[in-house]
């Protein structure tokens, strides 16, 4: 990490564009980082950490094995996003923004994926489902954890 | 690179299309988001595997292309020249395509798009309804480019209009010919950008840049997405004009998050133009020096407001700012700066290519050329739609669209995002320009149109809206951070059943303050759903909070699911599906729902045999009357 870091030179302007990188690398955003790249920019960390909390796409938190998103845009909305979210909720027993106990699956919502043909639409590790029904919910989940077990074997 | 002038792009133009001659047949696969869902990117590959496998590809060129916006349909592919129109393409279906079409010179039946109404078979693209009232000409040529190759687009006179503006003409020539066109700002507001470019050339300054909108935040709209997709040259050409006219030197791109391909393709294609000259020092060997960067957005919807874009670019929380200054005067790092939307920029190669009297012969008298529209929500062709401006909504919706989904009934259409309102049928002979959407309480916003039917509950999507714009508020001035959460406050116990008499006044007051008290236009023009959907449908609010009832059957907390005893045939599919084992019930024997461990899902509805169709939804008297008679029974 600190090398990813220390690779930037500059200021401030860097700040957004080194936060992307290391939360692609590590899936959140470190405290240490924060420090480092404090020192690095020259820029104070109270500034980092209200930067990095303003933007949806910078966590402190790690996030789970699996990342699934939930498109909330209007036109997954008027085509029943809302119940498919709900399915998801139950299913994992968790809020969205939140991260299962096992440290499986974490759940987000997003304002539109810009496939808004497909609606309602979920994006499961990047891949997307679209036209969804909330009976298919559980079939997504189960190959997510499918995947696991394949991939660790 | 050596030096690479006028004369040797159109050598390379003349040589690209020479050899194209020879490979006169192509197969385009959409390679557009929708398609991508589809798994179009599979299909290429075994339609390139195939046509290698039977030793063709010297005759028939493979290529995958930008969205051609019919994203119901996808996987699409059409062959060229012809133009056949093949869909819902499986890899299956591929070895027959190229026994049939490809060598036979016949066509697959059984792959045409089948027009619902007159259920005739079309075979060529230029015929699918869904195309013939569109005007596609921003969007027609992503049909025929792979976003991944500049030659692509340099074949279908790409770069042109920069040869012709830098050698041809100055750059007030170029600002003239801008506002003559009568080209306005595809982003939201529509300020003239001929005129914008104007005063930011009129600033004095060393520095100065130019910057593209690609944040699209207005939720339901992709047309930017598709445009920096499937035709990237095409805006990057539009910003190096841009940049000529007003004196700049660098130039962003903002685009979101959400859209890694994006960020892809136009990275991709900066760095092609940059070799072959079109970017970077003396471009075509003239004395202008440009370039552009490309910075990935950070989720915030905020963000696409143009002041805080910039504070963003600047690595700083995206807060807006009063205004003036405007970009114009003090921009990027305080230096004088004009932005403009994707589409904006994809226009000014035609204009440039084709001449202002051209462009300004399509559209209205106020509003020029032709708007791109996400048409989605309950509408049978989805998809992407370009019109002239001022055709009706009716148009667009019943004849390009098909008309709404599973023949329900039309409601409402909403435009302009979180700015924007929903309009009802008695609006749908609107012509569609910039002043008339706003007069209807509207507007054009960015392209989003989101079709609504009758299970649309109007009280439920003001509430989503208004959620939306409170989640999205950035906090720095109190009447909108303060002001949405009111409303949606209001807005969601209406929804519940505990709206009061007074809340209709408090909404619209609300707003009045909203509006007026506001920073920036995301709080100024975030009560708009409210406003709309009060003036159009009062009604409907007015059973929220009277009847405690939802007449499209969507409040989860006014209605329930009922199992029609009469119609039930005990099939136990829908206790199957039932989550929390709500439903009792055997084999031939009447199901049951018990209300009080309903969650209304919708599953048992969503199961239930179309051929049945037992599960009904019921709300305010009714749903009384089933709670009273099922209460009877139990004790
Ligand atoms: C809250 C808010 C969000 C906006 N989002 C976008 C956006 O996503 N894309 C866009 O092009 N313009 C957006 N705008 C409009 C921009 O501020 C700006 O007017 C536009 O980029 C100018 O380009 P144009 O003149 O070509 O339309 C937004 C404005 C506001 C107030
Ligand atoms: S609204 Fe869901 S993808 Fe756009």
């Amino acid at each position: 990490m600190e090398k990813l870091i220390d690779e930037f030179e500059g200021d401030q302007r860097e700040l957004i564009h080194i936060l992307h990188e290391i939360q692609k690398k590590f899936g959140y955003i470190p405290a240490q980082a924060v420090s480092r790249i404090s020192k690095q920019l020259k820029i104070s960390e109270s500034e980092i950490f209200g930067v990095l909390t303003f933007y949806k796409a910078f966590s402190l938190k790690p996030r789970g094995e699996h990342l699934i998103t939930v498109c909330m845009g209007t036109a997954c909305h008027v085509r029943g996003a809302p119940m498919i979210l709900d399915e998801f909720k139950r299913k994992l027993g968790i809020e969205s923004g939140e991260t299962t106990e096992d440290n499986q699956f974490t759940l987000e919502t997003v304002n539109c994926v810009g496939a808004c043909a497909l609606g309602p639409i979920a994006k499961a590790d990047g891949e997307y489902h679209g036209q969804l029904k909330t009976r298919e919910v559980d079939k997504i989940i189960k190959e997510l954890m499918n995947k696991k077990r394949n991939s660790s074997k | 690179m050596e030096e690479f002038n006028t004369t040797e792009l159109n050598k390379l133009r003349e040589e690209i299309s020479e050899s194209r001659k020879k490979r006169k047949t192509c197969i385009t696969i959409c390679g557009g988001t929708g398609c991508h869902a589809y798994g179009c990117l599979k299909v290429a590959q075994a339609f390139r595997d195939e046509i290698e496998k039977q030793g063709l590809q010297d005759l028939v060129d493979v290529r995958t292309t930008g969205c051609h916006g019919f994203c119901e349909r996808g996987p699409i592919v059409v062959i060229q020249p012809k133009g056949i129109f093949y869909q819902r393409i499986k890899l299956e279906d591929i070895k027959e395509v190229i026994a049939e079409t490809i060598i036979g010179k016949k066509i697959v039946d059984r792959l045409l798009y089948i027009e619902p109404k007159t259920k005739e078979k079309i075979v060529y693209e230029k015929d699918v309804p869904f195309y013939k009232k569109q005007r596609r000409i921003i969007f027609g040529n992503n049909g025929f480019i792979d976003p991944t190759s500049i030659k692509d687009y340099i074949a279908l006179d790409g770069y042109k209009a920069l040869t012709k503006i830098l050698f041809d003409m100055t750059s007030e020539e170029v600002i003239e010919e801008i506002i003559a066109s009568g080209l306005r700002g595809r982003g939201g507001a529509g300020f003239l950008a001929g005129k914008k470019w104007e005063i930011c050339r009129d600033v004095n300054s060393e520095k100065k840049y130019v910057i593209c909108n690609a944040d699209e935040g207005d939720p339901g709209a992709y047309m930017d997405r598709s445009l920096l997709e499937g035709n990237p040259h095409s805006v990057i050409e539009g910003m190096i004009i841009g940049a000529y006219a007003i004196g700049a030197s660098e130039g962003y791109i903002y685009v979101r998050m959400e859209y890694p391909l994006a960020v892809q393709n136009v990275t991709h294609a900066i760095e092609q133009a940059r070799k072959l000259g079109l970017l970077g020092k003396s471009i075509l060997g003239s004395e202008f020096q440009f370039d552009i960067h490309v910075f990935r957005g950070a989720g915030a919807f905020v963000s696409g407001e143009e002041t805080s874009l910039m504070a963003s670019i600047e690595g700083r929380r995206a807060f807006p700012r009063q205004r003036p200054p405007f970009p114009a005067q003090e921009g990027l790092w305080g230096k004088p700066t004009n932005i403009n939307n994707v589409e904006t920029w994809a226009n000014v190669p035609l204009i440039i290519n084709k001449g202002a009297e051209w462009y300004s012969m399509i559209g209205t008298r106020g509003s020029k050329g032709t708007k791109i529209f996400s048409l989605v929500g309950k509408i049978n062709n989805t998809g992407l739609v370009e019109v002239p401006m001022g055709m009706t909504l009716k148009e667009i919706i019943n004849d390009i669209g098909g008309g709404v989904k599973d023949n329900k009934k039309f409601k409402a259409v909403q435009t302009g995002g979180p700015s924007g309102g929903c309009m009802p049928a008695e609006m749908l002979d609107l012509p569609i320009d910039y002043e008339t959407l706003t007069k209807a309480g509207s507007m054009m916003g960015s392209g989003g149109m989101i079709v609504m039917d009758e299970d649309t509950c109007m009280v439920d999507v003001a509430r989503y809206f208004l959620d939306f714009t409170q989640e999205e508020s950035c906090g720095k001035c109190v009447p909108c951070r303060i002001g949405t959460r009111q409303l949606v406050e209001i807005l969601t116990h209406i929804t519940q059943g505990k709206g009061e008499e007074g809340d209709i006044e408090k909404l619209k007051d609300l707003a009045k303050t909203l509006n007026a008290g506001s920073l920036c236009q995301l709080g100024q023009t975030a009560p708009n759903p409210v406003l709309t959907t009060i003036r159009y449908f009062e009604d409907e609010y007015e059973a929220h909070i009277k009847d405690k009832s939802c007449p499209a059957l969507v409040c989860k907390d006014l209605i329930i699911y009922h199992i029609e005893p009469e119609k039930c045939v005990g099939c136990l599919l829908c206790l199957k599906n039932c989550p929390v084992e709500a439903i009792s019930g055997e084999r031939k024997k009447v199901h049951i729902i018990d209300q009080d461990l309903c969650i209304k899902c919708g599953a048992c509805l969503e199961v239930c045999p179309p051929k049945v169709m037992a599960v009904s939804k019921y709300t305010g008297k009714k749903k009384e009357r089933i709670l009273n008679k099922s209460s009877q029974k139990s004790e």
